[in-house]
């Protein structure tokens, strides 16, 4: 969605797409945060095609698109839903850690209200479930909000709350059972097709399209900018500071709930315990690895996009070339670091010395 | 500063050579001057207070005796040798030591872990606690301090923290010990233990450098001063010497009139008959300020003139709602609700620059262009962004008004000079067109060029009808600018003159005035 870059972003996409002289084109991308992840996710899918040259082959059934990539992109739509809001969330120096248990009370009330209700496999019941659902999620949002914008708690804290008891509210609503439920419409949001993609990552993309659009086109994303950067001297400018956290947790709230429900489309059933496990850190990672600061401000919606994509392909790899179980999270670790550490400027002179150094070119010290 | 022997009549009290002798020191950030050739003689068994009003080079010469910065120029003798300290540990092996405002100890060890942290005596490869906790009581008893030395440091007020925190300091037999701003978080009665230790210090022969913005517990504690300002040495004198309305005036100072005195045509046109635009009736805070009243007038340049703590930054604050007063009431024209909060004083048109850029104005990952946009941007709102041609035409005009470097909107604003950033957190105030313009030192720590433009910008300004409340330490540019003058002291208002035929010593006198009972009444 090239209408949500900044210009500067523009600039290095559009030089991405390869006009203009090899070492131009080589001095913009270095001065991109998101060359590195875009790379990186390059990198994977080489790798499996290395494994399995028809990694990124795709066919048609019944006229609906199947394969690896298709896969990917469906899987990917709950981390990407939340790296969305969690985006927001940390631009205004802020995490919110809650998310995973927030999935996880959305598929609860979902499935809860479905089976509850007399029509069960209804399209009515579904969409009655799903707004339920989401509304309630706001509403925890909301809860994080008030907890970070008026009572001044500390993010990481705040937020821990609602990821600890999260669960046990789930567990509640649904009565420490595994909820089953019968009802294709709801399924749908998990395993359904519009115009022959999956229905979840359409989803997910128009929501950060909308995103992007109403964080670029409008002043939100740099007022939200700003209060990440000196919350202070934003207040002292005008800026409703609270509003703007309140809005964000709000909206961190919305998109865990939608993730949520697609997580627990996927089984047809909601598990309190395990909806949504550990999805708050690879968010977070989907953020960082973005290029967008733990330390507040500056974000980039697109480089969470990336970066969400790069996990779920990191997923599949594992299973692809056939990395033995036990190793999964080890390989995981690495990779993640990897691109960490290319993104840092310090890391990357570095690197860049001993190359020269080695090449036989005078080596400059740092 | 050659002439400072001429200058300062005693030599020193004893016959003993100073312990230390900083002489020539000049220190850059950046291109930008912090000292400039300052000079500073510490001699043993002596109480040494480093004055300065914020910003005139106090922490710089700490630092730079104490090694955290390295000297562009000049030399630290220490005992007749010449001395380079690369770092803090370099100046603690010699016996320099420091104990900083917040203290950095560890809350929840015991006193006697905290003074021996780092040498504790051993036994057996293991701690010798017993031997320890004597040690430190031996110590703390030598400085008059009674504390357990096995309770937990973390259970003591902050007073008490602070000598054992001295107490840990001079244990390493220190020479030299710099106290900076002991005193800013302790009541009285503290605050006189504090000198008890400093005394009994003083008497085992430390020599010790005190700084501290309150003149009275200056002129009671030190022996010697030596008083800096806009990072030059202004002179060293003898407390007993001295008066404090003669420290006062060498804090502030005669500013060298390297800039012109600017027409002020403007009082002429001040009409005080007419409704103020501002008013302010009984207006407070508890702790910080006491009920003022104050009425500013449109095309008025209000100056307000008092050393820092006198409650100049806390009225400003009040005025523009970033704290919320107390008591009294805040008229702005005929509205007079109160103001809850900063956007709501923009609503109603008033603006404030703070006196601290960095903390509380500049966005610095922001552009220069969203930096200057942005409280017109909070006030539309985000849904209303400012639309590009607008955008552009602003930025272009106020660069171009304020003569702003770098020249491009694109620039992040942390990449711009201090006085650049001022400029651009000006003009930020300047588009929205306020009524009532509040600025709290809006040219500390800027070169004297952008200094001069801004304050023919705010001449400029009243004149166009914009009300000015004028914040600054520096008495001759307040009396440049203003059309009335308000003094404060101790959190409080205290005078209240026109301007007409206001010199700089009858603004120095009310301020250092406490003694003086013939006090003015208000105009």
């Amino acid at each position: 969605m090239p209408e949500t870059l900044t210009p500067e972003r523009q600039e290095a996409t559009a030089s991405h797409a390869g006009a203009g002289p090899a070492a131009r084109l080589a001095a913009r991308l270095s001065g991109s945060t998101l060359v590195w992840p875009v790379l990186a996710l390059a990198a994977l899918v080489v790798v499996n095609l290395v494994v399995h040259p028809d990694f990124l082959s795709v066919r048609v059934q019944d006229g609906d698109l199947y394969g690896n990539v298709i896969d990917i992109l469906r899987n990917a739509a709950p981390v990407l839903l939340i790296g969305l809001g969690m985006t927001l969330v940390i631009a205004t120096r802020g995490i919110d850690l809650s998310v995973g248990a927030v999935a996880a009370i959305a598929g609860a009330v979902a499935c809860v209200s479905i089976t509850g209700s007399s029509h069960e496999s209804a399209l009515s019941t579904a969409v009655v479930a799903s707004s339920l659902a989401l509304a309630t999620c706001i509403a925890l949002g909301l809860w994080n909000g008030f907890l970070v914008a008026v009572l001044g708690i500390q993010p990481i804290i705040a937020t821990l709350v609602l990821m600890t008891a999260g669960r046990g509210i789930a567990m509640l609503i649904t009565g420490g059972q595994i909820t089953l439920v019968h009802n294709t419409h709801f399924d749908f949001l998990s395993s359904g097709f519009v115009l022959a993609l999956p229905f979840a990552i359409l989803l997910a993309l128009a929501l950060f399209a909308i995103t992007g659009l109403l964080a670029r086109r409008t002043a939100l994303g740099m007022l939200i900018e700003a209060v990440g950067i000196n919350p202070e001297a934003s207040r002292l400018a005008g800026v409703r500071a609270r509003t703007i956290l309140w809005t964000v947790y709000a909206f961190s709230g919305l998109c865990a709930g939608l993730a949520g429900l697609m997580i627990s489309a996927n089984t047809s059933a909601a598990d309190a315990n395990n909806n949504g496990l550990w999805i708050e850190l690879d968010a977070i990672l989907a953020v960082v690895i973005g290029g967008t600061s733990l330390a507040g401000g500056r974000f980039s919606l697109v480089g969470t996009l990336v970066g969400a994509l790069f996990i779920q392909t990191l997923k599949t790899t594992i299973n692809v070339i056939g990395i033995p179980s036990e190793m999964n999270y080890l390989f995981k670790a690495i990779a993640v670091v990897a691109v960490c550490l290319l993104q840092s400027p310090k890391a990357r002179a570095l690197l860049t010395v001993r190359r020269r150094a080695r090449v036989g070119t005078k080596a400059v010290a740092a | 500063m050659t002439q400072m022997d001429t200058e300062s009549p005693a030599v020193a009290r004893g016959t003993s050579d100073p312990v230390i002798e900083m002489r020539g020191i000049s220190i850059a950030f950046g291109g930008v001057p912090a000292l400039d050739d300052v000079d500073l003689r510490l001699f043993p068994g002596e109480v040494h207070a480093l004055m300065g009003e914020n910003g005139a080079g106090k922490s710089t010469m700490i630092k730079a005796l104490t090694g955290v910065y390295s000297i562009d120029s000049g030399t630290v003798v220490l005992d007749g040798e010449e001395q380079q300290f690369s770092s803090p540990a370099a100046s603690q092996a010699a016996g320099i030591s420091t104990v900083y405002q917040e203290i950095n100890l560890v809350p929840n060890l015991t006193v006697a872990e905290n003074m021996l942290l780092g040498r504790e005596p051993r036994r057996r490869g293991g701690i010798d606690f017993k031997a320890m906790n004597r040690q430190a009581a031996a110590s703390l008893e030598r400085l008059g301090i009674s504390v357990d030395p096995a309770s937990e440091l973390g259970s003591h007020p902050i007073a008490v923290q602070q000598l054992v925190a001295i107490a840990r300091g001079v244990d390493v037999d220190a020479r030299v010990l710099i106290l900076d701003e002991p005193t800013s978080s302790l009541d009285a009665d503290e605050v006189e233990m504090l000198f008890s230790v400093m005394r009994t210090l003083r008497d085992h022969g430390v020599a010790i450098v005190f700084v501290s913005h309150f003149l009275d517990q200056v002129f009671e504690i030190s022996d010697r001063m030596t008083v800096l300002r806009n990072g030059r040495l202004v002179g060293e004198v003898l407390t007993e010497e001295t008066t404090q309305l003669e420290v006062v005036r060498m804090m502030i100072g005669h500013e060298l009139a390297a800039l012109e005195r600017l027409e002020s045509a403007s009082g002429a046109g001040v009409d005080r008959s007419a409704r103020p635009v501002l008013k302010a009736l009984g207006l407070g805070r508890k702790g910080s300020l006491e009920a003022t009243d104050l009425d500013v007038y449109e095309g008025e340049v209000v100056g307000i003139a008092g050393l820092l703590g006198s409650g100049r930054t806390e009225l400003a604050r009040l005025l523009f709602g970033a704290d919320t007063a107390d008591h009294g009431s805040l008229q702005v024209e005929d509205d007079r609700s109160h103001l809850r909060s900063p956007r709501h004083a923009i609503q109603r048109k008033l603006a404030f620059s703070s006196e601290n850029r960095r903390a509380e104005g500049v966005i610095e990952d922001l552009t220069l262009a969203d930096n200057m946009l942005l409280a017109l941007q909070a006030r539309r709102g985000w849904m209303r962004p400012i639309p590009a041609a607008m955008r552009t035409r602003l930025v272009r005009q106020y660069i171009e008004a304020l003569d702003i470097r770098p020249p491009d909107p694109n620039a992040l604003m942390r990449n711009l000079s201090g006085g650049n950033q001022q400029k651009v957190l000006l003009a930020r105030w300047l588009i929205t067109e306020p009524q009532v313009l509040i600025l709290d030192e809006p040219t500390r720590g800027i070169d004297i060029g952008a200094k001069a433009q801004i304050q023919q910008l705010v001449a400029d300004l009243a004149q166009q009808g914009v009300a000015v409340v004028f914040i600054s330490a520096e008495l001759e540019e307040v009396l440049r600018l203003s059309d009335r003058v308000v003094v404060m002291r101790d959190r409080e208002k205290v005078a209240e003159r026109l301007n007409d035929d206001l010199t700089v010593a009858d603004v120095l006198e009310i301020i250092a005035g406490s003694a003086r009972q013939e006090e003015p009444s208000d105009a």
